[in-house]
């Protein structure tokens, strides 16, 4: 009963809690080192250098009256933050930040889950997500956020197909869907799968940052020329859960990516005995550095590179991603076969 | 900077729209109270206000650019002055043979005055043709420039040089909104800096410095009205 | 995206306002936009909402009241504004301006092109997506307005010039501060053009976006960098020069295709010419006195005159027409080389995206507060 009712509720809760704290948290930390770049300091006046932030902006939220517009559909209008949300938080489920370790004398595994169709879940819960944004833009019965959602939605479909691409070859590789499985390859196989897949990655970093709607194609929403995209009509804590499920959806990207090209829980080097040292330091720390080491990436790229604009964006999805990345499933499957 | 002011109610306005109209007899708005815009320290009693530009002729022994002369051998009649002062040559032209002395000071090779710097105007009230249109012309080739000219009355024609240079159009514009000068074959006339609805030309020299007064607004709550009513209709 | 001849579907133009109130329209500027699909089929630009009656109360100021009116016109390059008035003035005058005098008001002028591009740079950039290079030149550009500030005590609106010179001389120390200024500038713009001008995003943004030829500007009546990415090279400082830039070798930034990328590297390079003038000048400052023999009333004889010269955004023309009676200017009107400048925008626009509005308005450089004076 332990094992198979408490234990997972407890995994659950504490990394629901745990998700929504970073989540909230990752406000405040692309808020400060977008500032250090801009050569400022960011939030620096509520709580020690600026620390009770977010804290400050979730009350402020709370406590904002809770606009709906008088013709939008109710209903929709409503689900769409959750829509955007839950599919976000979901994710986790599957995601694994460390091997079975020993907590109060049980080998607890590090995850909620390890189903063998691992990857496909994460595709295809991710996938609806989207479905919050078009409902969202619908829903205001208005024009401009219904433009910027169409556009929004569009972007992230033809992204999401480069996505899937790279993870096929990702599979390929690994011979499995399951996500403890491709660590488990990549530690039989003794190298990260970024040294022999380098052009997934790539397409795969890109592809996430046009997923997550996050600069240079964070058009939709940047939506500066217009109005605020799809959630313009949004106030108080709807507007707050669609910032959420970014953030979700930015630590879904860069967790799916360390597990797959990083290693995930792997040390550097995981198979060499002289490093063993590095032993001490266990598998979920590794795991979180480097799924950081992601994070800082998204933050950085905002800070630095101009937009894309809209044609430019679904031009290179669709005309350059989308070519290499099947020309990279191509390239493998014959490696494999052949090799 | 003694302005008096005008007190509302004050039938300003119309008094002075009269004295614009009649033009060249009174050498002063019959108002002396309501007359703002004519300088400085002078309350009502001060000198008359001035009739004209100078306009002075170039100094004997100048030698008068070349394409002038071609200008006057081309169109003989045209050019009613040349002014010289302070290193800049004008030339007044009347306002039926604009657009012929505009191409050619645009088009020969001796001239190629192909940029139009600026379309601007002087009010001198106490004269007949009340207006003087400026037009400065810039030659990126020959690095000159010159002025044209053009004086007008209040509603006379005056041809809009849109077609020559594009430059001009909202230079026009402005000339119309802020003077009342007639531009003739203008593709957009508007006004452009004052408010679409707005009545009076600010920058004519018997206009109120302070603005018309209540005058204008009879009744404010209707112009709101039709500003509300306008804009909405704008953005559908 | 395309134009076929025969749209399948029953399509109407959608019509946009950019209102007054907007992030990316650099002060209060209002465009309507047609749109079909996303490409702009028509626009029209309304202007006016800061529209201060500038000509007309300058007919009742003083003629050095008057100088503090022009700050507030091109209130982010305001030294330019006060040195075209004071010289279209001294034009009408005949006055001796004192050698040591041009010289500081050319340095004061171009410390406000660097100042006013960096402005032109940070926001530009912002619009285009890169928001880091506007808290650098900005960063940039407080250098410059703290030095302005030690001259005359103001950061925005100077009130700088004087008829016949200068009102104060520099202070001491003033010059090594500007050499200094130069020297960290220098390296500074090299960050500027790391950071975009090889930029693949930023090439694609602006590479082929608002094209305008040459001809077809000059017709239109552009001025300034804008003019010169066309490939027209009119510059009021080489070509009818006034200060001191006679005296001193410098180059002018010519573009060769006419869209939003050489406006920018016209910009750019503006940035390092600007530093070698200002190089020349404090190197060469001759001492001497700092305002000419100006008569305790200034009162220019009758008559009118047009003197124009570059800010940083075209050619500023002063048109003023002075009657020899009065203590005020007959008749005072400015050129703004943004009124003039924004006439183009509906022509720059027609058959872009709308995202392309955003980066053609920062290309062309404009300050409503001169567009509406």
């Amino acid at each position: 009963m332990i094992d198979s009712v408490v234990i997972p509720l407890l995994k659950i809760v504490i990394l629901l809690n745990a998700v929504l704290l970073t989540v909230t948290y990752m406000t405040l930390l692309e808020r400060k080192v977008i500032a250090w770049v801009q050569s400022r300091l960011g939030p620096m006046r509520v709580g020690p250098y600026g620390a009770l932030q977010p804290i400050a902006d979730a009350v402020k939220l709370l406590l904002k009256e809770d606009i709906t517009p008088t013709r939008a559909d109710k209903w929709v209008f409503t689900a769409a933050p959750i829509i955007a949300l839950v599919p976000a938080l979901i994710v986790f489920a599957v995601i694994p930040f460390g091997p079975a370790a020993n907590l109060f004398g049980k080998t607890v595994p590090l995850y909620i889950a390890d189903i063998n169709v691992g990857l496909l879940y994460i595709v295809s819960v991710a996938s609806i997500g989207v479905y919050g944004l078009i409902l969202a833009g619908y829903a205001s019965n208005s024009k401009y956020p219904l433009l910027a959602s169409l556009r929004a939605s569009a972007q992230l479909i033809s992204y999401e197909v480069a996505v899937t691409m790279t993870l096929v070859s990702l599979i390929l590789m690994a011979g499995t869907l399951s996500m403890v499985g491709i660590i488990e390859a990549q530690r039989e196989a003794g190298v990260w799968f970024f040294f022999v897949q380098p052009v997934a990655f790539v397409i795969f970093f890109i592809g996430g940052l046009a997923e997550t709607n996050r600069a240079p194609f964070d058009l939709p929403e940047a939506e500066q020329e217009l109005t605020g995209g799809f959630h313009t009509e949004y106030s108080g804590m709807r507007f707050a859960l669609f910032f959420l499920a970014e953030y979700a959806n930015m630590i879904v990207v860069s967790s799916v990516a360390t597990t797959l090209f990083f290693g995930g829980w792997l040390r550097p080097f995981p198979n060499v005995a002289a490093l063993s040292f590095l032993d001490i330091i266990p598998g979920w720390i590794w795991f979180l550095l480097k799924t950081f080491v992601f994070l800082y990436l998204f933050l950085w790229i905002r800070a630095t590179l101009p937009r894309y604009r809209y044609d430019q964006l679904m031009r290179l999805g669709w005309k350059v991603l989308i070519p290499l990345a099947i020309a990279n499933v191509i390239v493998t499957a014959g490696a494999k076969v052949f090799l | 900077m003694a302005d008096e002011k005008p007190h509302a109610g004050q039938p300003s306005p119309p008094q002075e729209e009269a004295a614009a109209s009649a033009g060249p007899a009174a050498p002063k708005p019959a108002n002396p109270a309501a007359a703002k815009a004519a300088a400085g320290p002078a309350p009502g009693h001060g000198p008359a206000p001035p009739s004209g530009p100078t306009d002075p002729p170039p100094p004997a022994g100048t030698q008068v650019p070349a394409f002038i002369e071609a200008l006057q051998a081309a169109f003989p009649g045209a050019i009613e002055q040349v002014s010289f002062w302070v290193g800049d040559w004008t030339v007044i032209v009347s306002a039926d043979r604009l657009i012929d002395v505009a191409v050619h000071l645009r088009d020969t090779p001796g001239a190629k005055f192909d940029y139009l710097s600026d379309v601007t105007a002087s009010d001198w009230p106490p004269r007949a043709k009340r207006f003087d249109v400026v037009y400065c012309l810039f030659s990126t080739t020959r690095r000159e420039r010159v002025r044209v000219k053009v004086r007008a009355g209040d509603g006379d024609p005056v041809p809009s040089v849109t077609a020559i240079w594009p430059a001009a159009n909202w230079l026009e514009r402005e000339v119309w909104d802020l003077f009342g000068v007639n531009f003739t074959g203008h593709p957009d006339r508007r006004r452009i800096l004052m408010p679409d609805e707005w009545q009076g030309h600010p920058q004519r020299k018997d206009y109120p410095l302070e603005g018309p007064g209540e005058l204008l607004m009879e009744n404010p709550l209707d112009w709101l009205r039709l500003r509300v009513a306008q804009d909405t209709a704008d953005i559908e | 995206m395309t134009t076929t001849p025969q749209p399948m579907f029953d399509t109407d133009e959608l019509v946009i306002n950019m209102g007054p109130q907007h992030p990316s329209t650099h002060g209060v500027l209002r465009v309507v936009l047609r749109l079909d699909g996303e490409r702009v089929v028509g626009s029209d630009v309304v202007i006016g909402y800061l529209h201060r009656g500038i000509e007309k109360l300058c007919e009742s100021r003083d003629w050095t009241q008057i100088i503090l009116l022009t700050d507030r016109m091109d209130y982010v390059a305001a030294a330019t504004n006060n040195l075209g008035y004071c010289e279209t003035v001294e034009k009408m005058m005949q006055l001796e301006v004192p050698r040591r005098a041009h010289y500081v008001r050319t340095i004061l002028a171009e410390l406000q092109r660097i100042a006013s591009h960096c402005l032109w740079l940070g926001t530009h950039a912002m619009d285009i997506g890169a928001m880091t290079v506007f808290l650098y030149a900005f960063r940039e550009r407080e250098l410059i307005l703290d030095l302005f500030e030690e001259y005359c005590g103001a950061r925005l609106t100077y009130n700088s010039m004087r008829i016949g010179g200068l009102p104060l001389d520099i202070p001491p120390g003033w010059d090594r501060k500007v050499r200094e200024f130069c020297g960290l500038m220098e390296e500074k713009v090299g960050e500027y053009e790391e950071l975009l001008t090889h930029n693949r995003i930023w090439l694609e943004r602006t590479k082929g976006v608002g094209v305008i030829s040459g001809p077809e500007a000059v017709a239109i009546g552009l001025s300034g960098p804008a003019l010169r990415g066309s490939g027209v090279a009119k510059d009021c400082r080489k070509d009818e020069p006034y200060a001191a830039y006679s005296e001193f070798e410098f180059d002018v930034a010519v573009g060769l295709a006419g869209d939003t990328y050489d406006r920018y590297l016209c910009r750019l390079e503006e940035f390092r010419q600007s530093l070698r003038i200002i190089r020349q000048a404090v190197d060469g400052l001759p001492e001497g006195p700092i305002v000419g023999k100006v008569p305790r009333l200034i009162k220019p004889p009758a008559g009118e005159t047009y003197h124009a010269i570059e800010s940083p955004k075209g050619e500023i023309g002063y048109f003023i027409v002075a009657d020899g009676k009065t203590s005020a200017p007959y008749r005072f009107r400015v050129r703004p080389p943004s009124f003039c400048n924004l006439q183009a925008l509906p022509r720059l626009i027609k058959g872009h995206f709308v995202a392309d509005v955003v980066a053609l308005i920062g290309s062309i450089d404009i300050v409503l507060g001169e567009v509406d004076r």
